[in-house]
């Protein structure tokens, strides 16, 4: 009989690792609390650093899970260890007895309403990340400028902020700006786009390039500084104010939009589950690894394994590579 | 005027918006690369006339963009090219001196 196992979270991880576990012989059982599988990746619009579409990889991936059992709109209720397996009970009714489980609940979007000082939620032309890859969907946004003349990103937004509660980088937003400043100066040649970062990390394939193109090719304007205050003109544009750092001298600006980078932080729902499996988080809020080296998809507890963002933030590449080395990871506990 | 027995000082702020960037722009024409400057110092730190001149690649590529004046730091430069040879960015520095000098003469 083929062997059961549960995958919790049909976001990039869960998806890639049910294809792979169905592919291996075993059964997986893929839940996802949303109707649309892909998780956040299914909200994006271009994937960075080869501009890949985000729909086509989420369609790629949904094809390969022909086979697979996926529950939509489905949460688990409770699991409990049995001898050698586990007890589910699903949000629809239904009872799984499975001998592993794959948590990949990814992460969740820091809320920028939470940064009162930034303006989201009480200016008009403040949006995050988020909701200008929505609007690059073709998703309609009234926060959006005719023809804007002048855009900002703010970088590390509820990241490396311990007030926050957040002291971790999330690593991926600082590749996400420099993808969206080129994005905004294609579509809206006249405008001139400023990116205010603490530090810039460009730290994987290809990144170093958009950055050296944004510089020459694009002409976006990088300002080292946190900004520290934005208000709101007579006439409804976004002033920002930050310290040119190196420069040594304050700077202000007057913007048609600001977008904010929100950073990531776990998944609630991931911490609402860790009790119950007796699993840990770690101090980053991530579920805790075994180790941060070699051990990362295990949780140390007997048939409990993680994949992708839901031990702390990574890239595309990185979530589908760990989803793989998960789905042998179990095929291979499944085995011993 | 009254004497109110204080001064008001203009804000030391740079308006991005605001900012005269002709010459960065004139000087990118001839020399783009001068855009993939990355504040690092390594041009200045190298620089003999750094240490008693105040000359520094990195202040004037930022000063350009800043709408701030070069000049002076210009004419401190002795076009040694060792500041050419450390940056990480393949920037010709000694070269851009040169265009900037030039454009500075006929603007
Ligand atoms: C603005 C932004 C842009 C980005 N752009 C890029 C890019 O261009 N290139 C790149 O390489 N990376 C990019 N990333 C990173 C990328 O989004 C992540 O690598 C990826 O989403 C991680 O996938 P995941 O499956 O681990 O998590 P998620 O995408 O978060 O998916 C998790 C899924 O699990 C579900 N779930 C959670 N809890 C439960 C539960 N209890 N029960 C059932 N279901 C549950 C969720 O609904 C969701 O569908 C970007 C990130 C951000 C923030
Ligand atoms: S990747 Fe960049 S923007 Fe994001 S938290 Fe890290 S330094 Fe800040
Ligand atoms: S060329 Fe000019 S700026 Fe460069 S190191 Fe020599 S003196 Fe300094
Ligand atoms: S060495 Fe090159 S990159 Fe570094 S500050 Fe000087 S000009 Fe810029």
């Amino acid at each position: 009989m083929k062997e059961k196992v549960l995958i919790i979270g049909g976001g990039i991880a869960g998806m890639e690792a049910a294809r792979q576990l169905q592919a291996l012989g075993c059964s997986p059982l893929l839940v996802e609390k949303e109707h649309g599988l892909g998780g956040h990746v299914a909200r994006w619009h271009k994937l960075f650093p080869d501009m890949l579409s985000a729909e086509s990889l989420v369609t790629e991936l949904e094809a390969g899970l022909s086979g697979v059992t996926v529950y939509r709109h489905t949460e688990v209720k409770s699991i409990n260890r049995l001898k050698d397996s586990y007890s589910v009970k699903l949000s629809n009714g239904e009872n799984l007895v499975v001998r592993a489980v794959l948590l990949a609940t990814g992460f969740r979007l820091f809320e920028a309403a939470k940064k009162e000082e930034y303006g989201y939620g009480v200016y008009d032309h403040v949006v995050t990340n988020a909701d200008l890859e929505a609007w690059m969907n073709g998703f309609p946004d009234e926060r959006m400028p005719e023809a804007p003349r002048a855009v900002g990103f703010v970088h590390c937004v509820g990241s490396r902020d311990i007030k926050a509660g957040n002291s971790q980088c999330s690593k991926v937003c600082c590749m996400t700006a420099v993808k969206q400043a080129i994005e905004m100066r294609e579509r809206y040649p006249q405008a001139e786009v400023y990116c205010f970062y603490m530090d810039l990390r460009l730290f994987g394939k290809k990144y170093e390039d958009f950055y050296i193109g944004a510089q020459r090719d694009f002409g976006i304007h990088f300002i080292r500084g946190r900004v520290s205050e934005v208000g709101e003109t007579i006439d409804g544009r976004v002033q920002v104010k930050a310290e040119d750092t190196l420069l040594g001298k304050p700077v202000k600006v007057i913007l048609d939009l600001l977008v904010l980078m929100s950073g990531m932080v776990c998944n609630p729902s991931a911490s609402a589950l860790a009790p119950q499996l007796r699993l840990e988080i770690d101090s980053d809020g991530f579920l805790r690894s075994r180790d941060n080296v070699a051990g990362i998809l295990e949780s140390g507890r007997p048939g409990i394994f993680y994949a992708g963002a839901c031990t702390g933030t990574k890239t595309v590449p990185e979530t589908l590579a760990e989803a793989r080395a998960a789905a042998l990871r179990i095929y291979q506990y499944l085995q011993a | 005027m009254k004497d109110f027995g204080f001064t008001l000082s203009p804000s030391s702020a740079v308006s991005l918006d605001k900012v005269d960037s002709r010459l960065w722009h004139k000087l990118l024409e001839t020399s783009p690369d001068a855009a993939v400057c990355i504040s690092c110092g390594s041009c200045s730190a190298s620089c003999p006339a750094a240490r008693w001149s105040g000359m520094s690649i990195r202040k004037v590529l930022l000063a350009l963009q800043r709408g701030q004046s070069v000049a002076p730091m210009l004419s401190c430069c002795m076009l040694c090219g060792k500041c050419t040879m450390v940056c990480p960015r393949g920037i010709n520095t000694r070269k851009l001196i040169l265009a900037l000098c030039r454009i500075c003469e006929k603007p």
